[in-house]
């Protein structure tokens, strides 16, 4: 009963602010919002930006990956020098090469996969100047290929689809910074920490319990990580970490955070076009696959797992608690972590590696189905454009008509766009989990033996192609293979879908638009949002279906085996 | 043509480095130091933090989660549902409490998910009252009571799960003479 009002409170709260964040976004991005000018003008005139001066696709997308290589080599530097450069309470000793190289790309990428533990590995320089800095610049930077895409379905006959720099400097400055600044306050007031001093020494009076517990600057990097759909925690534990996420409170304002911006995109997108029920026909399709996810994680997580069972726990009122804390139960559990892996954020408040096979499924099945329910910010917004091209175009064979989305004609240069931004993905995590099992330097890193340590290579793939950057976290993946196979992913994952959603949106930009016939297939009704989700679904279902059955399936069905 | 966005790259990842890597994370402290200054250095008692949980031995106090209580090194076991180990480790579990007369509920033999939950369900805390009554010569009913009233139900009603702060339920078990 507490877990539907919660769901209801959280649907209420995102449906009040959709409106709300959408079209301020809206107003960001169409600059009709200036009250943080002071700053911004100063910033262009130091870089030399003219703000006034558009870009075509190709200088946009040069921009961006450009300043993405400066963002990596910079974060890169700081971890490897992080001896040398203060706010080191605990002594860090500079990161290895390999890992290094790993967690500045996955930052830069938005994906927050992290082969260390936060708390053993990185300064408080590191954790705030290479690492939660990247969180606001990588999501600002999703959000402005979104918002980029969105303009080339928009103009007519342009050349240009916005300014990188100006996007990229708007969305920090007015989106990410204020909200991230008043949720950090209320993280603290529930319990986050929030101090530069590094430890603090206890001695328990009642028993002589000694414990050195870890302090930080957290609450901050808390704030932006849950907003930017980042994910990656100061301490290993990530959301399970009582310094973290203390209460159910925060655990709800986590998991508000992590979907509101994506789910306010598809708002702006509507406002942006014109028409905000073509948005809502795209929400409506993220909102299918995260209610079913949702649902399909909270029964499955009701019960206790097989090896609990056996040794004579068969029946708990408690769901199945292993990996999970006593203060948010099963259920609070669930919530958060399916949140965080539709959303390409993968910040967890449980060991995703303990769920029952199907609840550890469905944080899967998110990812795989190319992180569009809702997704990450920005990128679950461009995305599921690129799934919208191929629907008009599967919609317009059965009808053997040219498709149009949104009033433009889609040929042959845009389905190979969109399709290219679809398949790129699935081909990168088969091919590298394909790999990573059949070499030993892949499945040496296996913690749990059998289908479940299938399970947790093809989730590491998977989580990094995604972006994601959730993990089954047995797998002992800070080896020179994983961290660069997964590196690689990383930036295929991340660049491989960004360049194409570009192109498309340059491409869009300078068609016209043809006015609607009787025979022009809508896109702002039920019928075109279920023919979406059969696309996804189909696209997403059937690439994985085969390794899923080798990992969680076929756990599911071992009738309580053991391994 | 590389050269324009290149020298924008240096200048501006500086200067966002500033300002979401300096600027905003130390307002924030401030903030938080100012206002919350208890819950933002840790929760700090003197028995420990009320939000990290310790690792109680002995029959006389209520035990927390099975969780190896080191802030340095955080987490779950990440054991597999099917996994052997996790059997094998439940069943020793259960086995010792069992010897104390105890019959565990679930949170009292898993690990939990950060490896510092401080908190275990209230059945839980029940399963314990018994036992840690023998051992202090309380009565069972006094006990019971210490746990009602240290039981922290679902924030506003419907958030999260109820539960009992170990340190807190036993720092009250110290003060019953």
């Amino acid at each position: 009963m507490s877990t539907a009002w919660t769901i209801v409170v959280l649907v209420v709260a995102l449906g009040i602010s959709w409106r709300f964040i959408g079209s301020y976004m809206e107003a960001v991005y169409e600059r009709r919002v200036n009250w943080l000018r002071f700053i911004e003008r100063p910033i262009y005139r130091v870089c030399g930006i003219d703000d006034q001066v558009e870009q075509g696709w190709r200088r946009y997308a040069t921009s961006l990956v450009v300043f993405s290589g400066v963002a990596l080599g910079f974060t890169y530097l700081i971890l490897r020098l992080q001896g040398h450069l203060g706010l080191n309470p605990l002594h860090q000793p500079a990161v290895t090469p390999a890992l290094a190289f790993n967690t500045s790309v996955s930052f830069v990428t938005n994906t927050n996969w992290q082969n260390y533990s936060g708390e053993t590995t990185m300064s408080f320089f590191s954790q705030m100047i290479a690492l939660a800095s990247q969180m606001f610049i990588s999501a600002s930077v999703g959000i402005a290929v979104a918002v980029g895409l969105v303009r080339g379905l928009k103009r007519q006959h342009s050349k240009t689809i916005g300014n990188f720099w100006v996007d990229l400097t708007r969305g920090i400055l007015y989106i990410l910074l204020p909200i991230a600044f008043v949720a950090s306050i209320i993280f603290v007031a529930q319990g986050a920490v929030d101090t530069l001093s590094g430890s603090i020494f206890i001695h328990n009076p009642l028993d002589g319990f000694k414990q050195l517990i870890l302090l930080g600057p957290v609450a901050s990097m808390e704030a932006i990580k849950e907003l930017g759909t980042n994910g990656g925690g100061f301490f290993n534990a990530n959301g399970a970490h009582p310094f973290e996420n203390p209460t159910g409170l925060t655990n709800i304002l986590s998991i508000y955070l992590i979907l509101l911006i994506p789910v306010g995109l598809t708002y702006t997108f509507g406002k942006m076009v014109g028409s905000i029920k073509q948005g809502l026909a795209l929400l409506a399709a993220m909102a299918i696959f995260f209610f079913s996810f949702m649902a399909i994680g909270l029964s499955a997580e009701q019960h206790t797992t097989a090896a609990v069972a056996k040794a004579g726990i068969t029946h708990s009122a408690s769901g199945n608690m292993v990996g999970k804390e006593a203060r948010f139960g099963a259920s609070s559990s669930v919530l958060y972590n399916v949140t965080s892996t539709q959303t390409s954020t993968g910040s967890v408040n449980s060991s995703m590696d303990s769920y029952t096979p199907i609840g550890g499924l469905t944080a899967m099945g998110g990812m795989m189905l190319g992180e569009v329910t809702p997704g990450g910010v920005g990128s679950g917004l461009y995305t599921i454009l690129l799934f919208a091209i191929v629907t008009v175009f599967v919609g317009g064979l059965m009808v053997g008509r040219t498709p149009e989305y949104l009033g433009k004609k889609i040929q042959a240069r845009e389905v190979k766009l969109a399709a290219i931004g679809v398949l790129i993905m699935p081909i990168t995590v088969l091919v590298a989990s394909g790999i990573a099992v059949s070499i030993s330097q892949g499945r040496v890193g296996v913690l749990n033996p059998g289908p479940h340590g299938f399970s947790e290579i093809l989730y590491a793939f998977t989580s990094q192609g995604n972006n994601n950057g959730s993990a089954f976290a047995g797998l002992s993946s800070n080896t020179a293979f994983y961290n660069i196979s997964g590196a690689i992913v990383m930036l295929i994952g991340r660049f491989g879908v960004i360049l194409p959603a570009l192109a498309l949106g340059g491409a869009l930009a300078e068609k016209g638009v043809v006015a609607p016939s009787l025979g022009t297939f809508r896109t702002d009704t039920i019928l075109f949002c279920g023919l979406l989700v059969g696309v996804i679904l189909i696209i997403g279902g059937l690439t994985f279906f085969p390794a899923l059955s080798l990992g969680p399936l076929a756990e599911q069905l071992s009738h309580g085996r053991l391994f | 043509m590389l050269l324009i966005p290149l020298k924008r790259s240096l200048i501006i990842m500086v200067i966002f480095a500033a300002i979401c890597g300096v600027i905003y994370p130390l307002a924030a402290l401030g903030l938080a130091q100012g206002t919350f200054s208890y819950q933002a250095n840790g929760s700090i008692s003197r028995y420990g933090s009320a939000l990290i949980g310790q690792k109680f031995t002995g029959s006389s106090w209520f035990h927390g989660r099975p969780d190896p209580y080191n802030p340095s090194s955080t987490g779950g076991s990440n054991l597999g549902p099917n996994s052997k180990v996790l059997y094998q480790k439940t069943k020793a579990l259960i086995a010792f409490y069992e010897s104390r007369g105890i019959t565990p509920t679930q949170s009292l033999v898993v690990n939990s998910g950060s490896g510092l939950d401080p908190d275990i369900s209230v059945s839980a805390a029940y399963a314990q009252a018994a036992s840690v009554a023998r051992a202090r010569q309380l009565s069972t009913s006094k006990v019971d009571q210490l746990v009602k009233s240290e039981t922290i139900g679902r924030q506003f009603g419907f958030l999260g799960s109820p539960y009992v702060n170990v340190l807190a339920l036993n720092v009250a078990l110290s003060k019953i003479k």
